[in-house]
């Protein structure tokens, strides 16, 4: 009797295995897991499992299996994983890639092997613009769209002179050439900093002795806390007002709670976006996981979900079938129904956000504004298939 | 660039030289004295800084922390050494090198798991987080000049230590004859033991006056490790008194570099020449500086003499 169990058991396994693997979909996940970025790894290894949570574990209907690898923050790496991604795993999907440098070291390898690639983040302007390849779709934004509203908004708030600070890589001279797309005021500084550099104190010497109105600056994880601390520690609100991008964050924010009310950014996602997935999003990923999701969460969540969609409308597993499928916009994410311009990157709303304090007195972002509606990149135009 | 300004980031050069000179003074001795290539000293700064600010949030005081967490990590150094370094004396540098490393991934690993990934925040009291006029019109956090008057008087405490006691002169015959000195009667275990404890603890300091500058997480201490691999060989291995002077001067390079190299090259390149190549070169301003001294003094300013 027992034999006989055991036998169907393990009968049932196999049978159970080999289906699986019949038309298993495969995605290789390329995110940052170590080192002081590993927490935002962290919430976009979240974001993917609780999409692949609300599908049922499948992606248009395939069973679906991500391998997740960590890039640390390293061109170098990168391109290694990518190549075992593609090579070994035969992955149907190479997503994510927090860092603009990363993809940029790994496009071409995954776009000319004809498989898809797809931004769970970062949107250097060559990939939109004359670099651009048809098997790469961002689901996040283009670096410069985030900073375009910003600078739209400061212009618009009539501020007359800024300093801006950024760390010394693809996305930081992006964020900063897209921010003096708008503003029209007088540049009095324009820094370049080390990319996971922790203390800060010399530039704002410089900064206090330069006495701009406002200060903008684009520091993503950890580097924000430190810059914002650390402007804190200088006291120096009373020299200028400071303007942020990917900087006050659900990364940042647990860390700077209090010290970061009533500051501004603007982001093409926020925590209290009013739309159905949004709500189902935040609030599943907060009894799942504790804490407010930041954008790169939500970021990654809506790739798994443009994946399910792509592959389920098309009907099909080929690059080109999902390309062509995503290139034509209409993705339900967190962000609504996602619109895509001619380079597949999304055409979207940029919002002004404030830092708040939730019920429970939890620091978040609560949309005050519009700063603009439906915007793409500027590089579009460049871009030829 | 006004004078204020410029003197104003001397003040940022040597504490963030001092903080250095804290992590490499223990490195160089380890190094030099021991003869150990130890690579896991950025995580006993990331012990430094966790313990500070786990004692400071359970206690509710800071100075209470600081004070629970230098036994600490006094004790993290001495178990440290007695369960694994001292299995490594004896071995070539390489698989110093490959046990080390595995350290790093270890206690990165294990804060972890005990703390999160995410950053932890350390606020100081306020007692601490006021402001000085250094200069008029120049006012400096009261914790930054802390940090320096600390850093410059456990430099003098380890100078005195190492050069005028007993404890000291045993170290120093320990470096350059460690059989000798075992054959007079000295436990050069114990003193190993000892020298390694002591360097975990500087660079635990190091990690507790950090913390309430920049953020506690896990890695924290490695770009720390690589700046102060640079001051050793800048300074001479097994020097302390190059060590001092090397961290200062790699301080005071860096953040002048940094601040004033972009606007220095501005003045005769174009604007976005310069501000490619600026960020470029201050960052390698303290690489240049280290192949420029190794030109001249191929075993570093102070290379101890023995």
């Amino acid at each position: 009797m027992k034999h006989t169990i055991m036998a169907v058991a393990v009968t049932t396994l196999m049978l159970a295995n080999s289906s699986a693997f019949a038309d298993t979909f495969k995605v290789g996940y390329m995110t940052t897991l170590s080192g002081s970025a590993g927490i935002i790894g962290k919430q976009m290894q979240n974001g993917v499992n609780l999409a692949l949570k609300h599908t049922g574990g499948k992606l248009g209907g395939h069973d679906a299996e991500v391998i997740f690898v960590d890039d640390q923050r390293k061109p170098d790496v990168a391109k290694q994983l990518a190549n075992r991604l593609i090579k070994r795993d035969k992955v149907n999907v190479v997503a994510g890639i927090i860092w603009s440098n990363l993809l940029m070291a790994i496009h071409k390898q995954v776009t000319r092997s004809d498989i898809l690639l797809i931004s769970s983040n970062a949107g250097p302007s060559p990939l939109a613009g004359d670099k651009c390849h048809k098997n790469f779709v961002s689901m996040s934004w283009q670096n410069d769209q985030t900073s375009e509203g910003m600078g739209k908004y400061m212009q618009d708030a009539g501020i007359k002179s800024v300093y801006m600070l950024a760390p010394n890589y693809q996305a930081g001279k992006d964020m900063l050439t897209g921010f003096k797309r708008h503003f029209k005021g007088e540049i009095i500084g324009e820094v370049y900093t080390k990319l996971g550099q922790s203390d800060f104190q010399a530039e704002l010497s410089a900064l206090r002795s330069a006495k701009p109105e406002a200060t903008f600056i684009f520091q993503p994880g950890g580097m924000a806390v430190n810059f914002v601390k650390q402007w804190n520690q200088s006291n120096m609100d009373s020299v200028s007002k400071l303007y942020s991008v990917f900087a006050v964050d659900g990364i940042s924010l647990p860390a700077l709670k209090e010290t970061a009310i009533g500051t501004i950014n603007t982001q093409t996602w926020s925590p209290d976006l009013d739309n159905d997935m949004n709500k189902k999003f935040v609030a599943d990923y907060k009894s799942a996981y504790g804490g407010y999701p930041s954008f790169y969460a939500a970021q990654a969540y809506d790739t798994m979900m443009a994946i399910d969609h792509a592959v389920r409308t098309s009907g099909s597993t080929k690059t080109e079938a999902m390309r062509s499928v995503l290139a034509k916009g209409n993705i339900p994410t967190t962000r609504g129904l996602l619109a895509m311009n001619t380079n597949q990157f999304p055409v979207q709303n940029v919002y002004l956000r404030e830092v708040i304090l939730d019920k429970e007195g939890n620091a978040t972002l609560k949309i005050i504004g519009t700063v603009m509606e439906n915007h793409g990149d500027v590089y579009a135009k460049d871009c030829k298939f | 660039m006004t004078i204020t300004l410029l003197l104003e980031q001397v003040f940022n050069g040597i504490q963030s030289g001092v903080t250095l000179f804290l992590v490499a003074a223990g490195l160089t001795l380890i190094l030099g004295i021991m003869d150990l290539v130890f690579l896991a000293h950025g995580a006993q700064v990331m012990i430094g800084a966790y313990a500070a600010t786990g004692f400071t949030l359970l206690t509710g005081n800071f100075y209470l922390g600081i004070f629970l967490a230098i036994p600490l990590t006094f004790a993290s150094g001495y178990l440290l050494e007695y369960l694994i370094i001292k299995h490594l004396y004896k071995r070539d540098h390489m698989e110093q090198v490959l046990a080390t490393f595995g350290l790093i991934l270890f206690f990165n690993e294990l804060i972890r798991i005990g703390f999160g990934p995410a950053a932890l925040f350390s606020n100081l009291p306020p007692s601490l987080s006021g402001f000085v006029y250094i200069l008029p019109e120049t006012p400096y956090p009261v914790f930054r000049l802390i940090v320096i008057f600390i850093g410059l008087a456990l430099a003098i405490g380890i100078y005195i230590l190492v050069a005028k006691t007993r404890m000291g002169a045993m170290v120093r015959a320990g470096a350059a004859n460690p059989d000798m000195t075992a054959a007079l009667g000295v436990n050069i275990h114990m003193l190993r033991r000892f020298i390694f404890s002591v360097g975990a603890s500087l660079a635990g300091v190091a990690g507790m006056m950090l913390a309430p500058l920049t953020v506690v997480e896990p890695g924290m201490g490695e770009p720390l490790l690589i700046l102060s691999l640079v001051v050793i060989i800048i300074g001479g291995i097994g020097s302390v008194r190059g060590a001092f002077i090397a961290a200062v001067l790699v301080g005071l390079v860096d953040t002048i570099g940094r601040v004033f190299l972009p606007d220095m090259l501005r003045a005769f390149m174009s604007q976005s020449a310069a501000d490619g190549a600026g960020p470029a070169l201050a960052s390698m301003m303290i690489y240049i500086l280290m192949a420029v001294i190794l030109v001249f003094k191929p075993t570093g300013l102070f290379p101890p003499k023995g």
